[in-house]
């Protein structure tokens, strides 16, 4: 049980779930984002638009219990071979990061709030998510559309700098920086 | 006061009904062709979380036969062009359009052909049919309402559900009702 919360050197269990659910359904939603508006068939394209919206919802869900376990958890900081440089700039990149988790499903929302399209929204067809009450426009529409659009692109390319930074922890300076997010035992000590 | 001229205005309707109804059974025998002009074929989808979409479509053509001695004899021919349809909001209009629902290019007709008129009441008819829409066939039944007759001019409003699962285009399912409510005024001119 005690593996489940953080400690003052490791990450817990729910810390380390939170992440990988997130950070694949992330990386998940870019790939099927950029896949479904380049579909030529209408069909799936609208078929797979859905599904990104489900999937949107999910991860707004997960995303805001991460935050709240985040914030009502210590965090372990960094292990003393990591450089000032790193100490410094790390929390940041995470920071952002959390800030493109929140953004991306929110802008994701509001484009289909103010969508003069007025396609409803029902995660995994199970029941229907109420729209942002903002007001629908053709404007609108295309300033979040934008809007996701830019936020998307600039979140992956921090995730992609984010996954490289870690392969060097793990392969280039060997510390237990990636090995600590992917169990609790076998890190901090 | 306002009841009573509502009463006596039902009161008026119904004697005037079976005369209008013994009119038409004398007068209306005929073939009409359907004009655009005065018809319109309407439609409207329910969504989840309430509301619906509505769309027309522009263009059709059809025929209207009224058979003189046994209204059961008469014949009802629908072509609808998939390609005319219009919801008011172009994106939309282009789905419509493409393989996702309609195919227009590859099936540019929807076709109804009556196979049977049951009277329903005096101006009122049951009409049940055969609609064939991307290649599928289905009976259908639709309900005709005569709403006028003048001179060579017949005007017909008819309702009727089609489940458009059927026909292939379940896209949008559950979001969108599979029920498609059709609304349309049909005015057949003489000849
Ligand atoms: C509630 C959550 C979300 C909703 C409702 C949502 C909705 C949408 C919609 C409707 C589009 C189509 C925009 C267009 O017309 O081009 C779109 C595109 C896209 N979304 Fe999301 N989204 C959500 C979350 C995410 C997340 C978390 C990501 C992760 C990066 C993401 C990445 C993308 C990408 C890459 C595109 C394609 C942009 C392009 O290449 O044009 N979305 N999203
Ligand atoms: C799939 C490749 C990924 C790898 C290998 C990876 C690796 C890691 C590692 C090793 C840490 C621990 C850093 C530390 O100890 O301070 C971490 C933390 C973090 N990761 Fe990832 N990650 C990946 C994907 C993602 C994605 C897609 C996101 C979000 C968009 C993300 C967001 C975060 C955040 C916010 C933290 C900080 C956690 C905290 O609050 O302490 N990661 N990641």
């Amino acid at each position: 049980m005690q593996t489940i919360t953080n400690t003052a050197t490791r990450y817990g269990w729910a810390s380390i779930v939170l992440h990988w659910l997130v950070g694949l359904i992330f990386i998940g939603q870019f790939i099927l984002g950029f896949v479904m508006v380049r579909t030529s068939s209408q069909r799936t394209a609208f078929e797979l638009i859905q599904l990104h919206k489900s999937l949107g919802f999910l991860l707004l869900g997960l995303i805001i219990l991460r935050i709240a376990w985040r914030l009502g958890n210590a965090t372990p900081p960094l292990p003393p071979s990591v450089g000032t440089l790193e100490r410094r700039t790390a929390p940041l990149a995470h920071l952002a990061l959390y800030a493109f988790q929140l953004a991306l499903p929110l802008s994701g929302w509001a484009l289909v709030s103010v969508s003069t399209l007025e396609i409803p929204s029902m995660p995994f067809n199970l029941f229907v998510m109420p729209n942002l009450p903002l007001p629908e426009s053709d404007a609108a529409e295309s300033f979040w559309a934008s809007a996701h659009w830019y936020l998307a692109y600039a979140s992956i390319a921090l995730v992609a700098l984010h996954i490289c930074a870690a392969l060097r922890h793990h392969f280039l300076l060997r510390d237990s920086v990636l090995t600590r997010m992917i169990t609790p035992s076998s890190a901090g000590e | 006061m306002h009841a009573r001229t509502l009463g006596l205005a039902a009161a008026a309707a119904c004697l005037a009904m079976p005369v209008y109804a013994a009119v038409v059974l004398g007068d209306a025998a005929g073939s009409y062709t359907i004009s655009q002009a005065g018809s319109a074929i309407r439609f409207t989808i329910g969504k989840a979380g309430g509301g619906g979409f509505d769309g027309a479509f522009a263009r059709f053509k059809g025929t209207i036969r009224i058979d003189n001695n046994d209204v059961g004899r008469s014949k009802v021919d629908l072509t609808i062009y998939p390609e005319s349809v219009g919801t008011g909001q172009g994106r939309i209009d282009a789905f419509l359009r493409s393989d996702a629902v309609f195919d227009a290019a590859n099936s540019p007709e929807i076709q109804f052909r009556s196979t049977s008129v049951t009277r329903t009441g005096d101006t009122t008819a049951l009409v049940t049919g055969r609609l064939t829409a991307r290649g599928k066939t289905f009976p259908e039944k639709f309900n005709a309402e005569l709403d006028g007759l003048k001179g060579g001019t017949i005007k017909f409003h008819v309702t009727g559900k089609v489940l458009r699962s059927r026909y292939g285009m379940d896209v949008g399912t559950p979001l969108y009702s599979n029920v498609v409510d059709f609304d349309m005024t049909l005015t057949g001119r003489r000849g």
